[in-house]
Formats: structure tokens, sequence, C-alpha cells
């Protein structure tokens, strides 16, 4: 018999680590990761002036992590509340394959190597940058917006909205109106995206006490914060365009996905009760993702492969 | 150590080994990419590897 037998689950959790590697790799909140990678990628590439594609893919891969590694941190600290909701039950923290002081060493040493390196390849004022958005999603967002007021993840969107700002800096060493637009753009889609999804997981984040919109002021609120916020996106959206950083493809995709945001966001707002409210919050939630993907997409093509061969 | 069930400590499940295993080989992969990586940024860089702008 072994001294297995004598050892509690739990103690024998806290002892001997149940994880394996695709754990860690999902403490890096993969499909985040993924649009990290994309509208970094866009700031690379938009942005004037070269860096070695190789630097340029290294610069990309420390963005990445960066990114990985304050996702997390994130779950490390919020691994209490994110045992009580359904969508983030099966975590590997709360789901018990990593310890919480696994997580937080992984989130750590990944922080401090991808500023680390990025500073190497690009420059500091990235490597910078990447260390404040690590800091700013981890411990401004994580640890005192987010069950703290409302209005986290309208301040702690600055965190997702960092990477193409990110990116611009690792070529050019500077901060420009443009990556400034391209923060802009993300930082104000951010509230109408996820306040279509707490429409529709708000039992889920009561139940948690995480202080999200519909919890605190109610859903006819979050309605209309929505359609205010999706107000303020539409003209910001055509900015590239209209400062004539991005041309006529981007300025009719923007037009395009903007009115499709406001058809939704006002959509959401009529529909108050039951399924088709729930839906109209479902179909918002899923088309700004196609909305930021295509403006980023249609910038990187336009700026990054059309503008570079003609 | 976990060969021995008679000495004291924990005996890893023949899953835990099997987890333990593959922990191990990812840290030996990642080690081994880091080691490529800093290759690579030095031989890209070349004596550009000390200048590094603001």
């Amino acid at each position: 018999m072994s001294l297995v037998d004598d050892t509690s689950s739990i103690e024998r959790t806290a002892l001997v680590s149940q994880a394996e590697p695709r754990d860690f790799i999902a403490l890096l909140k993969p499909r985040v990761m993924s649009l990290v990678i994309f509208t970094a990628l866009t700031g690379l590439v938009v942005a004037p002036g070269g860096l070695h594609p190789v630097l340029a893919a290294i610069s990309l891969l420390c963005i990445a992590v960066g990114a990985g590694a304050s996702g997390a941190l994130n779950m490390w600290y919020d691994a209490d509340i994110d045992a009580l909701m359904a969508r983030t039950a099966k975590r590997p923290i709360p789901a018990g394959r990593v310890a919480p002081g696994e997580a937080l060493a992984f989130g750590l040493v990944l922080s401090v190597l991808s500023v680390l390196v990025l500073g190497l390849v690009a420059n500091w004022l990235a490597a910078g940058l990447l260390a404040f958005t690590i800091f700013f999603y981890a411990v401004v967002y994580t640890m005192w917006l987010k069950r703290w007021t409302p209005q986290n993840i309208v301040i702690g969107g600055a965190a997702g909205a960092f990477p193409p700002m990110i990116g611009w800096a690792a070529v050019t060493g500077s901060v420009s109106i443009e990556s400034i637009v391209l923060f802009l753009i993300i930082f104000i889609w951010t509230p109408p995206h996820f306040w279509a999804l707490a429409l529709i997981k708000s039992e889920d984040y009561a139940r948690a006490g995480v202080p999200m919109l519909p919890v605190v002021c109610g859903e006819d609120e979050t309605r209309r914060q929505i359609l205010l916020y999706t107000l303020v996106l539409a003209p910001v959206g055509m900015a590239p365009w209209f400062l004539s950083f991005a041309g006529l493809a981007y300025g009719l995709t923007s037009l395009v996905g903007g009115l499709g945001m406001l058809w939704l966001a006002v959509d959401i707002y009529r529909r108050r009760e039951g399924a088709p409210a729930r839906k109209a919050a479902g179909r918002m939630f899923a088309f700004s993702i196609l909305y930021l993907f295509a403006l980023f997409a249609v910038l990187l093509v336009e700026q990054g492969v059309v503008a570079r061969i003609f | 150590m976990v060969d021995h069930p008679t000495e004291a400590g924990i005996v890893l499940t023949p899953e835990e080994k099997r987890r333990q295993r593959q922990r191990n080989l990812a840290i030996a992969f990642a080690l081994a990419g880091l080691c490529v990586l800093f290759w690579v940024i030095t031989i890209v860089k070349g004596a550009a590897i000390l200048q590094r702008p603001m």
C-alpha cells in the first residue's frame, strides 16, 4: 500500500502536479492571444520603415507571449471567481490540474522573458509598452478594476488595445497618431463587445460577484451604453481612412461594418425581453469580432501587401 | 525515489509519471527553442545586438 492511499486528493493535487503541457498553453488564453497576434501584426506591417522579417517575427512572438503571460497571471488571481462561472470553471486552476503557484511562476517568467527579448530584438520603447500592458492587465484590470467597478472593461480594455501600438513601436521606435488611432479602435470596441457577452452571461457574473454593467446598473442601462459606445466606435473605426493612412477598401469596410454594428446596437436596444433579446446580444457579440477582424485584415492587406506591391 | 515504494514520500501513479514526462519534454523543447532563438537573433542583428535605440 502506498502513502497515496492516506493522502486526500486535495493534498495530493497540491503536492504532485497534475498538469499537462496543454494546461499551460490554456493558461495563455490562446483565443485572446490569436487576436493579439493579428492586431500586433497589423501594427508591425502598417508602420512606416522596416524591421528585418526575422526580427519582426520574433517581436510578434514576444508580444504574443507577453499577452499570454498576462492571461496566466489573470487566471492565477481570478481562480476563485473562475470556479463559480460555468464559462470558466474548466480552466486549469479551478479544475485542479494546475496549482496556483505554478500558474503564477509561469506567468511571471514569461512576462520577464518576453519583455527582455523584445527590448533586445526591437527597442526598449516597445518593450516598455509590453511591460506596461502586462502590468495593466494583470494588476490594474484583474486585481483592481474587475471586482470593483462596472467600468472594469472600459478602462481595462486598454490592455487589449495596446498590441498594435507595440507592433508599431517595434518598427518605428515611437508612438504616433496612427498607432494611437489603432489603439482607440480596439479600446472603444471593447465595451460593446464585452457588454453584449455580459448580457448573455449576467447570471454567471452575478454568481461570481463580478460587478459587470448588467449586474450593477441593469440590462436596460447596458443596452443604452452599448448603443452610445457603438455611436462613437463607428466614426473612430473610419479614422484611418479620414487620416489617410488607409485606402478606399478600408474606408468602405469600416463604413459598412460600422453601420452593421450600429444596426445591431439599435437591435439590442429595442429587444429587451426573452429569447429575442438574448439572440440580439449574441449577434452583436459575434459580429463585433468579425467587425474588428475585418478592419485589421483589410488594413493589413491594403497597406502591408497591396501598397508595397503597387 | 519514486521507484522505491517502501521509502517515505509520494509514489507517482503511471498517469502522473506520464504527465511529468510530458512536462519535462515541454521544458526541454522550450529551452532548446530559446537557444535557437538567441542564436538567430545574434546572427541576424550581428554587432547591432549591442545597439538598443529608444
